[in-house]
């Protein structure tokens, strides 16, 4: 069977592939807008704290024999506590400053943790091995189905609507919706918002490196693996606006699919269809697809 | 004439006089070179981000593709180097025109990340184009012979090229700032809603002030492939674009010498420390990055003019 001339079994590979990447591009730019929302940071260091998780990962698994179930928990709650650090050292001093200083000092940040890690393990991959329990393919019939693509995007979805509703449905994420509104205002109510601002900066990093643990496997552990996916995840925040939870998530799903269409139909151009779509977005929608004219 | 201008003219005149005896001072020429290149590629993008108030985060997009142009043009169609370089800096300034014309449409950090984002998008292109050399980029561009007469395969003659050119985007971006058409600039970057309601076409301005910057950036892409001899796609990865905001942070944003000196420190410390320290190179500019943005946001020649400043109010208003 085929499609426009093309396979189905490579056609529907192409479009998971898609879909996993717009389960990373959707958990990265939900985060950058929670960032963004509450701290006015944009958060470059993003992609870096992503390539963290995956290394964490890594090194648990060949330094401490800590497989990868542990790494899922573990290395989000290492990076994450990174963050709250990186939180308190740096950005608690940038809060009333323009956010340009703040994108300036997380693409320091980006800078030093990419050369370390360059230093240490060189600009080569690492391989990380899908875990057994994953490992392998279904047959639908259709098609093959890998195991481990359709769970890591079963497990993005699930992150992200939880974080959807985290946000949108509790209590705990009236407050933030409220310190983003007007952080004064909340503190004045008796919300420690130092202290949630904090806390969000850690869970978006924690966030970031879940989706480095899920993506090791798939791709590579390299040190560069972060800043060559936040350049494509800024076109998404930008394409999608900051302002909408649900609008990140599916502005990221949507757009990794048409990027693995792409790569289906017209090969050459899938590392740039992002851009080209931002491009046109920004012309009959400045504001983005779901957000709010300022 | 206040004190403070003069010394800053005496200054000026001392820098001149020894950029242009450095060659017979025992300075590594090639050096030299490379440092007006990034100094002038500084300045440009100073134009945007100290007088306008637009932070560009893709301006490796102009240099690199300026580079490449001209190197292809020498390298494959013969032309003589002073055409490849202003068709280099013609070609960066058009690919900034249709840049700025897509990036002004949003403000502040939207507009560092579309840059950002546009920015790769030149990338790939050089990246896969047939003709810029793929990984390796070009190599082994010849400099030619200026006008076809006066032969760059020297380091003096091509040094003192570089420094003329450098005097003049100098005196350019000066001259520029202190139009009223900078004026209007300045306005901008203070208030852009006060320069809408005083009738600006305030989106002319910008799209204007970014042309010249990308072209300025260009033309510096485009000596710097002279003086090294090739182009390659680290002059147009992102890491470029970090570099050259670095270079101005650290010098100081929106003051005229600051780039000059922020692009020293950086050529030099990167000069020093490459074949020392390999990847900590990058750990060091991070690091850089981070304090300048924490403790030292008017950059050395900003926090200098500001130390005179308060010196200067100090002695007019003695006991007050």
């Amino acid at each position: 069977m085929e499609i426009f001339g093309i396979p189905l079994q490579a056609f529907l590979g192409q479009l998971l592939l898609g879909l996993v990447n717009g389960a990373f591009y959707a958990m990265l730019s939900l985060g950058l807008a929670v960032i963004f929302g509450l701290l006015g940071v944009v958060n470059f260091a993003h992609g870096a704290l992503y390539m963290l998780g995956a290394f964490a990962a890594w090194i648990m698994l060949n330094k401490f024999g800590i497989n990868y179930w542990g790494a899922l928990l573990l290395a989000p709650l290492t990076v994450g506590l990174l963050g709250v650090v990186i939180e308190r050292l740096f950005l608690k001093h940038l809060y009333k400053l323009d956010p340009l200083y703040g994108l300036l000092l997380t693409f320091g940040l980006a800078l030093i943790f990419e050369g370390i890690f360059r230093e240490l393990y060189g600009a080569s991959g690492q391989n990380y091995d899908v875990p057994e329990l994953l490992s392998g393919a279904t047959n639908l019939g259709f098609m093959v189905l890998p195991n481990y693509r359709a769970w890591v995007v079963l497990v993005s979805l699930l992150v992200c609507l939880g974080t959807w509703y985290l946000i949108e449905r509790t209590r705990l994420g009236a407050y933030l919706r409220a310190g983003t509104e007007n952080a004064a205002l909340v503190q004045a109510f008796g919300v420690n918002v130092p202290l949630m601002v904090m806390l969000t900066y850690g869970a978006g990093a924690a966030l970031a490196a879940l989706a480095g643990v899920l993506a090791a496997p798939i791709i590579q552990v390299n040190p560069l693996m972060g800043s060559n996916l936040i350049i494509v995840v800024f076109a998404v925040v930008v394409i999608g606006g900051m302002g909408s939870i649900m609008g990140s998530i599916l502005t990221g799903l949507g757009l990794g699919v048409v990027e693995g269409l792409t790569r289906v139909f017209y090969p050459e151009a899938s590392s740039i269809v992002v851009f080209v779509i931002m491009v046109i977005v920004l012309m009959f929608r400045p504001a983005g697809l779901f957000g709010k004219e300022a | 004439m206040t004190s403070a201008q003069k010394l800053i003219r005496v200054t000026y005149v001392a820098l001149l006089i020894l950029a242009l005896l450095a060659p017979v001072l025992g300075l590594y020429p090639v050096f030299v070179m490379k440092l007006l290149c990034f100094a002038i590629f500084a300045s440009a993008f100073n134009l945007l981000l100290g007088f306008t108030g637009l932070l560009s985060f893709g301006h490796a997009a102009f240099f690199g593709s300026a580079a490449y142009i001209t190197g292809w043009l020498i390298k494959s169609q013969n032309l003589s180097p002073e055409l490849a370089i202003v068709a280099g800096a013609i070609g960066s300034g058009l690919i900034g025109g249709v840049v700025g014309l897509v990036a002004i449409r949003r403000q502040g950090i939207y507009f560092a990340m579309i840059t950002m984002a546009l920015a790769q998008m030149v990338y790939f292109g050089c990246l896969q184009a047939p003709f810029t050399g793929g990984e390796d980029g070009l190599q082994g561009v010849p400099r030619g012979a200026l006008f076809g007469l006066l032969p760059l395969a020297s380091d003096t003659a091509m040094y003192y090229l570089v420094v003329a050119v450098f005097v003049a985007c100098f005196l350019f971006i000066s001259r520029i700032v202190h139009s009223p058409f900078g004026q209007v600039l300045k306005m901008i970057r203070e208030n852009e809603p006060r320069a809408i309601s005083l009738g600006y076409q305030v989106d002319r301005y910008k799209l204007l002030a970014f042309v010249l910057s990308a072209a300025l950036a260009g033309l510096a892409g485009s000596l710097k492939t002279l003086v090294m001899g090739f182009a390659t796609l680290s002059d147009v990865h992102w890491t470029m674009s970090g570099e050259v905001i670095l270079m101005t942070l650290l010098g100081g944003v929106g003051t005229f010498f600051g780039p000059v000196f922020g692009a020293g420190i950086v050529i030099s410390l990167q000069d020093m420390l490459a074949d020392k320290v390999g990847s900590w190179v990058n750990v060091i500019i991070g690091v850089i990055f981070v304090l300048c943005v924490l403790a030292f946001r008017k950059g050395v020649v900003g926090e200098l003019q500001a130390w005179l400043e308060r010196r200067r109010r100090a002695q007019s208003a003695p006991g007050a």
